[in-house]
């Protein structure tokens, strides 16, 4: 089997998404041990740098180009890959699992008749087949699968894999202007929240739970979240009671999240919640209770009051950071 | 019109998961099953829209008889009738979503909402397959809906915002927390499930491409270090963030 791998990139304003050079990095690596080859698919109006994606491993990029497509419509998008696909032999696809890429990546699956494995955050290979990980019950357990169909689908979580450093290689851009695109579902506009970092792409996430006694309090949260170029996340307890917006919800009925470093300020650590931090690569607790089960998954903790610590802490961070 | 509502039975957010003597799959011993919860989201919207245009709703699921109980349970919220797929073997996404898009064509159902994933597999794809299997637009993550005639609008949840999202029936909608407040059951309610037939059918056969190696829990993760009680602690923490983590 020629084993062509064909990877999606996402662009949001013409910029290419960090989580789509993990993918194509990944692919490359996976290439290597299926002895194929990596292209990627680009589909937007302009888009800044494609090129450089050869520095991750994708010896070219084909970008479908048109102006009604620079923001997302899934069913011109999922056309446009299937076609190209099927013209082009695509045996793997690869996606990263965010927003777009879990819309998308169904739709392509049923298109071109693939298996599908969604949000891996590892692959393997094993008697030329790939080996996915992904985590299921919000990762409270993990499976090992495998797909028998001949044509694959895999997505991976955002910020599990290493994009790595590029290399100075140079992708192949070839541009295909787009006739008529099928916008049988469209998308019109983008509101975004105003200035703020999103808990599922932060790298550093700093999140409130019932401990913060009130929403007027979270000030607090996002006050630590900005001295550390962080996002504000919450539980699913102050989600409940109206004191976030569920966009801020950690936990399994909100974001999965794995970010450099998590720190939960007055959460007590329901299992909900731990399953969707836990794999965060450091977490910091502050809680007043220092049986809190949080302290179980916690790499540093404080079992104190979050209205004596935290200020503490902003002030502490903004002494080493000047 | 009628309006379908796919709906599945999974551990409570709130249970410990073992894994059983396979390997392979869920101990579900000591397990307590609930409705998945964005699937109230989804029962909550198509009865609001049959209250707005009329019609009929009915809700489908796929699984055993112990998914009997979810049925009855959004039977219980409102929803007139229930179709449960009887199935008591694995099947990937791709089969689920093969069965569904069968029974909601049988249904003739132009308009059809999910919740946006299972909290049991949490693949977020069952919607969008459904979709594709049946031809119907779609629209995930959807955090408000609106039907005016033919057309839909509605706000789909993405990183650092939202998309506003326009298309036309028949569409399948998959809800997010934050489309509406779930109503709970009345008595009323309640005791009219009761009554109602959950109409049984067989699913045509899986063809199943994912294959489940092995399942295991993640490594339990070492507890830290409780550095202090208050205040004092906070150089030595913000050091090892900095020298050891290296994370800020």
């Amino acid at each position: 089997m020629a084993n062509k791998i064909l990877v999606f990139i996402e662009q949001r304003n013409g910029k290419i998404k960090k989580s789509s050079l993990e993918a194509i990095k990944a692919a490359s690596d996976m290439a290597q041990k299926l002895s194929g080859s990596v292209e990627a698919i680009s589909i937007g109006n302009e888009i800044e740098n494609l090129e450089n994606v050869g520095g991750f491993g994708a010896g070219k990029v084909i970008h479908f180009k048109n102006a009604d497509l620079e923001n997302y419509s899934p069913s011109a998008y999922a056309d446009i890959i299937a076609k190209y696909s099927s013209e082009n032999s695509i045996d793997i696809f690869f996606f990263a699992a965010s927003s777009m890429g879990k819309d998308l990546a169904p739709r392509v699956a049923v298109k071109t008749d693939s298996g599908l494995a969604m949000d891996c955050i590892s692959l393997n290979c094993e008697a030329n087949n790939v080996v996915a990980t992904r985590p299921i019950y919000a990762g409270k357990a993990l499976i090992d699968v495998k797909l028998a169909s001949p044509k694959k689908v895999f997505a991976l979580r955002p910020n599990v894999f290493n994009s790595g450093a590029p290399t100075d290689k140079k992708a192949e851009v070839s541009t295909v202007n787009v006739g008529t695109p099928n916008l049988s579902v469209k998308v019109i506009d983008i509101k975004k929240s105003e200035g703020k970092i999103d808990v599922a792409e932060a790298d550093i996430i700093v999140s409130g739970g019932r401990g913060m006694k009130g929403p007027e309090h979270f000030k607090l949260v996002e006050d630590l979240a900005e001295v550390l170029g962080a996002a504000s996340g919450a539980s699913r307890a102050v989600v409940d009671a109206g004191w976030r917006p569920h966009s801020e919800q950690v936990g399994q009925t909100g974001k999965t999240v794995s970010p450099s470093l998590y720190v939960a300020l007055g959460i007590s650590g329901a299992i909900q919640h731990l399953a969707g931090m836990r794999s965060s690569k450091y977490i910091v607790a502050i809680n007043k209770d220092k049986d809190a089960p949080i302290f179980q998954v916690a790499d540093y903790g404080i079992a104190g009051d979050v209205f004596e610590v935290v200020p503490a802490m902003i002030e502490e961070i903004k002494k080493i950071k000047s | 019109m009628k309006i379908a509502v796919c709906v599945s039975h999974v551990p409570d957010t709130a249970a410990k998961i073992n894994i059983g003597s396979d390997g392979k799959t869920l101990d579900p011993n000591g397990v307590t099953f609930i409705v998945n919860p964005y699937d109230e989201f989804a029962v909550e919207e198509a009865l609001k829209t049959k209250e707005k245009i009329g019609g009929e709703t009915v809700a489908i699921s796929l699984g055993t008889d112990a998914n009997k109980e979810t049925l009855r349970k959004v039977l219980a919220m409102g929803i007139d009738n229930a179709v449960l797929l009887k199935d008591n073997n694995y099947r990937d996404s791709i089969s689920v979503a093969k069965a569904l898009a069968e029974e909601i064509k049988a249904q003739n159902a132009e308009l059809v909402f999910f919740g946006k994933q299972s909290v049991d597999f949490d693949n977020s794809v069952v919607g969008q397959l459904t979709a594709e299997f049946l031809g119907y637009n779609c629209i995930s993550v959807v955090v408000s809906f609106s039907l005016e005639g033919n057309k839909i609008t509605c706000e789909r949840e993405i990183e650092g915002g939202k998309e506003i999202v326009e298309t036309t029936l028949p569409a399948l909608i998959t809800a997010q927390k934050g489309l509406n407040e779930p109503r709970y059951a009345s008595l009323k309610g309640i005791m009219a499930a009761k009554k109602k037939e959950i109409i049984e059918k067989q699913p045509t056969a899986a063809n199943n491409s994912v294959e489940i190696i092995s399942m295991k829990k993640p490594a339990p993760k070492q507890a830290g270090k409780i550095l202090g009680t208050d205040a004092t602690a906070v150089p030595e923490l913000v050091r090892l963030l900095r020298q050891e983590a290296k994370v800020i």
